[in-house]
């Protein structure tokens, strides 16, 4: 069973993840947009948006250092235990009130706003809610296993981060997630069927984040052959026949 | 000198009477999707008037076009790269709906499915954005011909800056119509304000494109367009903007808001210039000294230096033929009527107007003077200074001279033709009051008055070594496909795509440079309802049936 829940459904949810992109890529980039609504409402928008982004960045950030970091890297640049734990917990405690803040303000905004909850797709509720879990999870994984302790302490370090090394290097070492709380397993498994979710959804516009734009000039000149014009391509030449 | 070759737009504003035929035939063309109902690529605004969205021109609230910065460098009003990124996420200076307004519809089928009753049936404005039933108070279109404007034009930017000369009261009032598309910018500021790079400059015509692939919707073209004419789809998620009928332009046909125009006001022609001085003159320090800085950016393209850089940049004899017979080129650089579109945005738009003599006209006729004589309309120039220094706003930055001396050559043209017309010997001081010769003032005439369709939009076709790319042609065989285009669409995406330019080339060309008002000679295809009596079928309206149905 752990083998199941911590190698075999995170391989696929990864497999779906990498090769759904590549597919919507390839067959949908015209779908590939944030498919913002703030023609239709700005004002709570405006709040909710940036403390959930910029919370989100943080969370990200904040991730990536807890899982990729081994431990004994910042035992041998002199971080005591104690002091990685304040900093991340401190951090990790603000970005997170900001998601959360920022979600909740958006999430209500979606549904009492009518034209907003109007454009909303049954793909944007199935993601609203894996992610909703997800942050909540999370959350909950912060708050009452570090600063609580609810359940004794959990050096997700020691844990979670091995187990997720593990899983990256293709050497899956499923025992070190079947010993961590519940709340931690929770979080990657759903965090999981997120990712497979992931390309199927608005939230392909991450991987568009425009950082380009600081060193492209300002404006782009493009030739007229390009392939990409017009609304006639080429037919493929091997058209099946028949069909 | 990098010659570049730009295709640009000239209107004449004293002819257009505002029908707003170049809006509706423009919005069937393109923007007639859900998703796009309030999306007007053209739109007609009455000036004065608060414009299209509303107050658009008011750069301090929407940030719109470049600004130079103290050490006089180009930077994007609404704020440089970094801080453009990190309001990605809400972008304060987007127009709401509002601004624009609440596109509706009417719930029509309570008209017909409404059971007998006492009182008529009423359809019902419905939103089409909410779905709900709602209150119209605001179109693209609600002060048309100064409607409400003692309410609302004292809130138009532009008057704003010449108010304390204004009261709004009904006897001063002067209007005039201004026909907007996208400007197609020598310095764009959408394309530059757009993080995914996703609109562009054609290299070889100047037009400015939104690819809809690479658009990931993050609005900031919206709001860096100071024309505001850049719109964000709703339905789909993607900005679109007015693409200059490209389809067409590519094959030689004008754009459907030109093709259209009742009262053929537009112009359509090439103009070169010289890319490596645009932003030298963009950058002028000078707002008034803007209009100036852009028509040296212009080439001469008869001069032969010209005409050589050109063949060395790679373009074609034929392009190079019609940047000199260009009725933009005459317009803009040789009579010096045309005028930019709020130049001070520092974009370098490519849509120039030639302002209205019509509001100065209008007032001497109505003191019982003569209005077409010169002495009267330049004294009339001289003292109407408020409709003078509106136009100057829009067009100059404030500067009357150049809006000044425009209209005296249109007023002076008006009293040099009118000699001629009556057959009394023309009178040489006129021209020569403009500082032109009889000769060219005729040219103008001519050009402003009478010129034919091939005169008015010298379009040269791109070119046919391109032609399998090209949108217009589809050189591939639509046919192979039987039962439509992209089967992977249902509802209005479905289907091949239609063509923008249904009528045959050559077809169009006959029609539209002949000068008679008949149809085509040949009347095969055409079937006549008015003579049919309802019996059988009409003729023509079915093809032959075989001899054995």
């Amino acid at each position: 069973m752990n083998q199941f829940l911590f190698v075999v459904f995170p391989y696929l949810c990864l497999a779906t993840f990498v090769v759904g992109h590549v597919w919507r890529y390839r067959y949908d980039k015209f779908g590939w947009t944030t498919r913002s609504s703030q023609l239709y409402e700005n004002r709570l928008l405006r709040i909710g948006s940036p403390l959930f982004h910029f919370g989100m960045l943080g969370v990200v950030g904040g991730h990536i250092i807890g899982l990729l970091v081994p431990q004994a890297w910042t035992d041998w640049a002199g971080i005591s235990e104690r002091a990685y734990h304040v900093v991340a917990v401190a951090g990790g405690l603000l970005a997170g009130v900001m998601t959360v803040v920022g979600m909740a303000i958006l999430i209500y905004r979606r549904r009492t706003v009518g034209p907003v909850f109007s454009a909303t797709t049954p793909m944007d509720k199935v993601m609203y809610a894996f992610l909703g879990v997800v942050i909540v999870l999370g959350m909950w994984n912060t708050v009452a296993g570090s600063i609580l302790t609810i359940g004794g302490e959990y050096n997700y370090r020691e844990g979670v981060s091995v187990w997720y090394r593990s899983f990256l290097a293709f050497q899956p070492d499923a025992a070190l997630m079947a010993q961590a709380p519940l709340g931690f397993q929770l979080h990657a498994l759903v965090a999981f069927g997120l990712f497979a979710l992931w390309p199927f959804t608005r939230l392909v516009h991450v991987f568009s984040a425009p950082v380009g734009y600081l060193t492209r000039p300002y404006i782009v000149y493009r030739q007229r052959d390009d392939a990409a014009l017009g609304s006639h391509s080429p037919r493929r030449g091997w058209d099946r026949v028949g069909g | 000198m990098r010659v570049m070759a730009q295709m640009a737009m000239v209107m004449n504003l004293d002819k257009c009477i505002g029908c707003h035929t170049c809006s509706v035939t423009c919005k069937q063309a393109w923007t007639n999707r859900s998703g796009t109902e309030y999306v007007w690529f053209n739109n007609v605004e009455t000036r004065p008037g608060l414009g299209y969205p509303r107050t658009y021109e008011n750069q301090e609230k929407w940030k719109g076009g470049w600004e130079l910065t103290k050490r006089g460098r180009m930077k994007l009003k609404a704020g440089g790269r970094l801080k453009n990124l990190m309001t990605i996420f809400s972008n304060p200076i987007l127009p709401s709906i509002g601004e624009y307004y609440e596109p509706w519809t009417y719930d029509y089928s309570t008209l017909t499915d409404a059971p007998a009753q006492e009182h008529t049936p009423v359809a019902r404005p419905k939103s089409l954005i909410s779905g709900q039933n709602m209150k119209i108070e605001w179109s693209a279109n609600w002060d048309d011909d100064l409607g409400g404007a003692t309410e609302t034009a004292h809130r138009d930017p532009m008057l704003a800056k010449i108010a304390d000369k204004v009261k709004f009261e009904f006897e001063q009032t002067f209007m005039f119509y201004l026909p907007r598309i996208c400007e197609h910018c020598l310095n764009p500021s959408c394309a530059a304000s757009c993080p995914s790079g996703a609109i562009y400059k054609r290299e070889e015509d100047g037009i400015v494109l939104v690819d809809q692939d690479k658009c990931r919707g993050w609005r900031k073209c919206v709001s860096g367009c100071p024309y505001k004419k850049v719109y964000f789809n709703h339905r789909t998620g993607k900005a679109e903007k007015c693409t200059f009928c490209f389809p067409r332009i590519e094959v030689g046909l004008p754009t459907v808001c030109a093709e259209t125009c009742v009262g053929r006001l537009r112009y359509i022609g090439l103009v070169l210039y010289d890319a490596d001085k645009v932003l030298e003159a963009a950058s002028t320090t000078d707002d008034t000294g803007l209009y100036e800085a852009q028509r040296e950016v212009f080439l001469d393209p008869f001069d032969p230096e010209v005409v050589r850089a050109a063949e060395q940049a790679g373009i074609a004899r034929d392009w190079i033929d019609a940047a000199q017979r260009s009725p933009i080129h005459a317009l803009i650089n040789t009579y010096k009527v045309a005028l930019p579109l709020h130049p001070e945005y520092r974009t370098m738009p490519m849509v120039w107007y030639i302002p209205p003599l019509s509001p100065v006209v209008d007032v001497v006729a109505e003191t019982g003077e003569d209005a077409e004589d010169t002495g009267n309309l330049f004294a009339a120039i001289d003292a109407l200074r408020i409709p003078v220094e509106y136009l100057a706003e829009l067009f100059t930055a404030g500067d009357v001279a150049p809006v000044d001396a425009v209209l005296k050559r249109l007023a002076a043209m008006r009293s040099y033709m009118r000699d001629i017309n009556l057959g009394r010997d023309p009178d040489a001081s006129i021209p020569a009051a403009v500082g032109m010769s009889e000769e060219e003032m005729y040219d103008m005439y001519r050009l402003l008055a009478i010129a034919k369709y091939d005169e008015r939009y010298v379009i040269p076709p791109a070119h046919a070594e391109q032609a399998h790319s090209l949108e217009e042609l589809g050189t591939e065989c639509a046919v192979s496909e039987y039962g439509g285009g992209q089967h992977d669409l249902f509802g209005e995406g479905s289907g091949t795509p239609t063509p923008i330019a249904v009528e045959n080339f050559q077809m169009l060309q006959d029609r539209q440079t002949s000068d008679s008002l008949t149809g085509p000679s040949s009347t095969k295809g055409r079937v006549n309802l008015l003579n049919w009596d309802g019996k059988g079928s009409p003729p023509g309206l079915f093809p032959p049936t075989g001899p054995d149905s």
